[in-house]
């Protein structure tokens, strides 16, 4: 930790949605350990949240509600903020900011966030003498804008509004729920031009219509009319309408007079490069509406949160090579109770792209998503809010689509069920049903301060059991979190305590040669130990290093320690390995006299077609290994469990194939291999598929001719989905080698704890196809080769009752009576 | 092997009798960062032995459903439940992101001969 004295200065211009958010940030990393922070803001509150300010004009929000950080949260935070300060110069040479009023802010560095202000195209008579709007003419931009119009709106009857974009139609809303008659006065040949397509831009229009508003279309507003107050405006084309107050929503400009007059490089934003950090002054940094980042200037919220983060990232150490690569912009909003998702493109960018429309005019209904090489680029969805949740995911993720884009576009049928709408649902219905998590709970948990779906997770539990409610875990927070909802970095890491995505945590642990789970915290974690990322290191680095992994057996989680899964009494369960389902009476035998003798509280058949010990104290583990002779099931971790069988051509009338030589051949060969989730295996030996194999993660159909269809990515869990035809093979062996070769390519490019099912889908069965069957990438006998690897490297972990790792390994409580200590004092 | 550990004294509970200071054996009954079930004086104590040297106690059966917290995992002064991933502070044994009431905490420190130190208050 620094000395107080030699801490850096900070300054933030701005105390908006970007600086503040900075600001939070940069406390939230403990940025105060190197840094003084200073913030001014022009506005003389604290930070609100501007995404509410339609609420406010609508009446829905009372404007003391839409503060996130009033004044005292910069005091408790040991945050300088000076309120109604307007920065007027920047001496870059002397470091020195300047405010008004004679304020001097000396720095070490600066942030400017200075955001953007409302756009007024020219018009005559819009400005009195003195400078000032005439009476009754608007824009629509901060708290004060917003009481003013509110205030003018009691006495008006007939508003206009110029500008039928987003915000446009957010000010129009806001005066019909004040009783006024609206008029929306756009220039382009459709509503939200810059995010919609003409046509759903003709429903939307169309949807609003409905509600009242009249809308004039391509029509330039030359002047405002009226002698000390507005009675009107003039229109180029000669029309004239009549009004009683003009609100001014026709977009927003950069503020950039500061960075400009500074002499930092600004084109339609502050030019700053992947790291914030403007071109020509690498202690100045841009970041929210007033920056342009690789030509782009976003004015949503998520884009200026991500940048937020990043720089208080690089700014406080925690991760100095954070860097910003730009944002893929969606945005879920609803126009006047319509609901409109856009992301991305609009429109096709050239023949290649592929576009998907679907239009029901007589609901308003628009669905249409830009597919370029397999994944949404682009999306208008309206007046749909079911399918809006996966296509954005699939946007912001940069998903592989599924062949079938009608998937897409509307509900699966397995989906398609309980859906509910989670506005409508009341505050105590059950949203996560592993943990009872009711909407209330989660609404709890946004409102004391979580933001993104991680941090709900955290702090509710909701989605840690299957995951399979995350979808109406994110939609109860956006509904709760009034637009600000963050994307949390860490949901694209492979573990959370490292700040690295898979692919960039695989290239330091190889580059650094780091073997132990102990080493990567060390080096790639500044030393701290995170509970929660040590399995899911532990799994990866074996899956890196083979016999050269670090052991350590404090990485894993109980039941791997002890090679059995524990029970909710805190006894475990012994389930050998019975290759393909297929036993001996002898085994048998074996396994009812260790049931008897060591008094198993119960005999399971299990799912995978074996016997389950249940009740078995942890002591006394490696007794019935050794008593059942038999080697471990694996029922206990994230490898591959079992192969189930059906009889097939040994005795069944129907069978085909020999499922029951194939399974126990797969069985026997991949038992014990680890992977990021378990894997579950199946064989059939006929299209009736008795063994379930089309929804196993990997399993396998006999089809007349002596051919198997290789299934992967089924699921009969928390979800439910039919596995994709890899491929057809003409043998035993080759259905074994492509399921090893996809095994290994799962091991080696999925996130830890993504099961196959949404790791096919995640990829796209065209694309593994490419890979595992064409070869497209030349890796096929490189993974044949490492999965042989890993086959051969295979150990009973059960051969540790004989020989275990630590003496107490097995043994719950140390034996030897603990000595009462002299009384020391 | 030279094991320097912290003692929790700021956890120790002041003009109480100290007859309840139990000697639990070599640290190395506990494999490193991990954790183990003590009797003490008729009370269950799990004891935990982290990669940083220090050593912590609670009580051993977590207040949700009765979890053997002795078979968690730790890391750093973090403490995940084995039954349902409930997460408690080993250093002052709160709930971290739950409504679990908190873990009783124990003094304990490492002696100079390598051993577990434990303080139960009567």
């Amino acid at each position: 930790m620094m000395n107080a004295s030699l801490k850096q200065k900070l300054v933030v211009v701005g105390n908006g949605m970007a600086g503040a958010r900075f600001v939070e940030e940069m406390v939230g990393l403990g940025g105060q350990e190197r840094y003084d922070i200073t913030v001014i803001g022009e506005e003389s509150c604290g930070n609100y949240n501007r995404i509410l300010l339609s609420g406010v004009l609508s009446g829905s929000h009372d404007s003391d509600d839409i503060f996130i950080n009033p004044l005292n949260w910069y005091a408790e935070n040991d945050v300088t903020l000076h309120a109604g300060v307007r920065a007027i110069g920047v001496d870059r040479k002397g470091k020195m900011a300047y405010g008004s009023g004679g304020l001097l802010l000396p720095y070490d560095k600066l942030v400017i966030a200075t955001g953007s202000s409302a756009f007024v195209p020219p018009m005559d008579g819009l400005y009195e003498e003195d400078g000032d709007f005439k009476n009754g003419a608007f824009v629509f931009r901060t708290l004060d804008d917003c009481a003013s119009i509110i205030e003018h709106a009691e006495g008006a009857r007939k508003a206009a509004v110029i500008g039928g974009g987003l915000l446009g139609l957010e000010a129009a809303r806001g005066l019909m729920n004040r009783g006024l008659e609206v008029d929306v006065i756009h220039l382009m040949g459709w509503l939200m031009d810059t995010q919609l397509d003409s046509l759903s831009g003709q429903l939307l229009q169309q949807s609003l219509e409905e509600l009242g508003v009249r809308f004039h279309l391509e029509k330039l507003t030359t002047a405002v009319l009226g002698n000390g107050h507005v009675t009107g405006l003039q229109f180029k084309d000669g029309g004239t309408l009549d009004c009683d107050m003009v609100v001014i929503s026709a977009g927003i400009r950069p503020n950039v007079d500061l960075a400009r007059m500074a002499g930092l490089h600004v084109r339609r934003g502050i030019l700053v490069n992947d790291g914030l950090t403007c071109r020509n002054d690498q202690d100045i940094y841009a970041i929210g509406e007033c920056a342009e980042h690789r030509s782009q200037v976003y004015g949503l919220v998520a884009p200026l949160w991500e940048q937020a983060r990043v720089l208080a990232e690089r700014l406080t150490g925690r991760n100095a090579d954070s860097a910003y690569a730009g944002s893929r912009v969606s945005t879920k909003l609803k126009v006047m109770g319509v609901e409109l998702a856009v992301a991305g493109d609009k429109d096709p960018l050239d023949e290649d792209d592929e576009v998907v429309t679907y239009v029901e005019p007589n609901r308003n209904v628009y669905k249409k998503v830009i597919v370029r090489e397999g994944k949404v680029k682009g999306a208008i969805l309206l007046g749909d809010g079911l399918t809006m949740p996966r296509i954005l995911q699939a946007f912001d993720r940069g998903e592989s689509l599924p062949e079938n884009r009608s998937e897409l576009l509307f509900p699966l049928a397995a989906d398609a069920g309980p859906v509910l709408n989670v506005e409508d649902m009341p505050d105590d219905a059950q949203v996560c049903n592993c943990n009872g998590v009711t909407k209330g709970k989660i609404i709890a948990a946004v409102d004391g301060g979580c933001r993104s779906l991680k941090t709900v997770c955290d702090a509710t539990r909701a989605g840690t059991g299957c995951g399979s409610c995350k979808m109406q875990v994110q939609a109860v927070l956006e509904l709760a979190a009034d637009g600000l909802v963050a994307d949390d970095p860490s949901a694209h890491y492979y573990v959370p305590g490292i700040p690295l995505t898979k692919p960039e945590l695989v290239g330091a642990v190889k580059a650094m040669e780091l073997k132990s789970v102990s080493q990567v915290f060390a080096q790639l974690a500044g030393g701290a130990e995170d509970a929660g990322s040590k399995q899911g290191l532990a799994s990866l680095l074996r899956t890196i290093w083979g016999a050269e992994y670090e052991d350590e057996r404090d990485a894993r989680f109980i039941n791997d320690r002890v090679h059995a899964n524990i029970q909710n009494d805190g006894t475990f369960s012994v389930v050998p390995r019975i290759y393909g389902g297929v036993t001996t009476p002898e085994q048998l035998r074996r396994i009812a006299d260790a049931a008897e003798k060591y008094e198993a509280k119960m005999v399971k058949i299990t799912g995978g077609q074996r016997i389950d010990l249940l009740g078995i104290p942890k002591e006394h583990l490696p007794e019935v290994w050794q008593e059942v002779g038999m080697p471990s099931g694996h029922a206990y971790t994230k490898a591959f469990r079992t192969c189930k069988t059906c009889v097939g051509t040994e005795f069944c009338r129907f069978g085909v194939g020999d499922s029951t030589g194939l399974g126990v051949q797969i069985e026997k060969r991949f038992q014990g291999i680890e992977s990021p989730h378990k894997m579950k295996l199946a064989v059939s030996g006929c299209p009736r598929n008795c063994a379930e194999s089309t929804t196993k993660d990997v399993g396998a159909t006999a089809i007349e001719g002596g051919r198997w269809e290789v299934y992967i990515g089924g699921a009969a869990g928390s979800r439910v989905r039919k596995g994709d035809v890899l491929c057809v093979t003409d043998s035993h062996d080759e259905t074994v080698l492509m399921m090893g070769r996809f095994m290994q390519y799962y091991r080696e490019h999925a996130r830890y704890l993504e099961r196959t099912y949404d790791f096919v889908e995640r990829l796209g069965i065209e694309h593994l196809r490419q890979i595992l069957v064409e070869d497209s990438e030349g890796i096929c006998a490189r993974l044949d080769r490492d999965m042989q690897d890993a086959v051969a490297a295979y150990r009973d972990p059960w051969l540790e009752a004989a020989d275990p790792v630590h003496p107490n390994q097995f043994i719950n409580t140390p034996t030897e009576p603990a000595e009462p200590v002299a009384a020391l004092r | 092997m030279v094991l320097v550990a912290k003692a929790q004294e700021v956890f120790a509970v002041p003009d109480l009798p100290t007859g309840a200071t139990h000697n639990l054996g070599g640290v190395d009954r506990i494999p490193l960062g991990e954790g183990r079930r003590f009797d003490v004086d008729g009370k269950a104590i799990a004891v935990f032995r982290s990669r940083t040297g220090l050593v912590y106690a609670t009580q051993a059966e977590c207040p949700h459903r009765a979890g053997p917290l002795a078979d968690g995992l730790i890391g750093g002064d973090v403490l995940v439940c084995p039954l349902h991933n409930f997460r408690f502070s080993l250093a002052t044994g709160e709930p971290l992101g739950n409504d679990c009431t908190s873990l009783r905490t124990y003094p304990v420190s490492v002696n100079e001969a390598g051993e577990i130190i434990v303080e139960t208050a009567p």
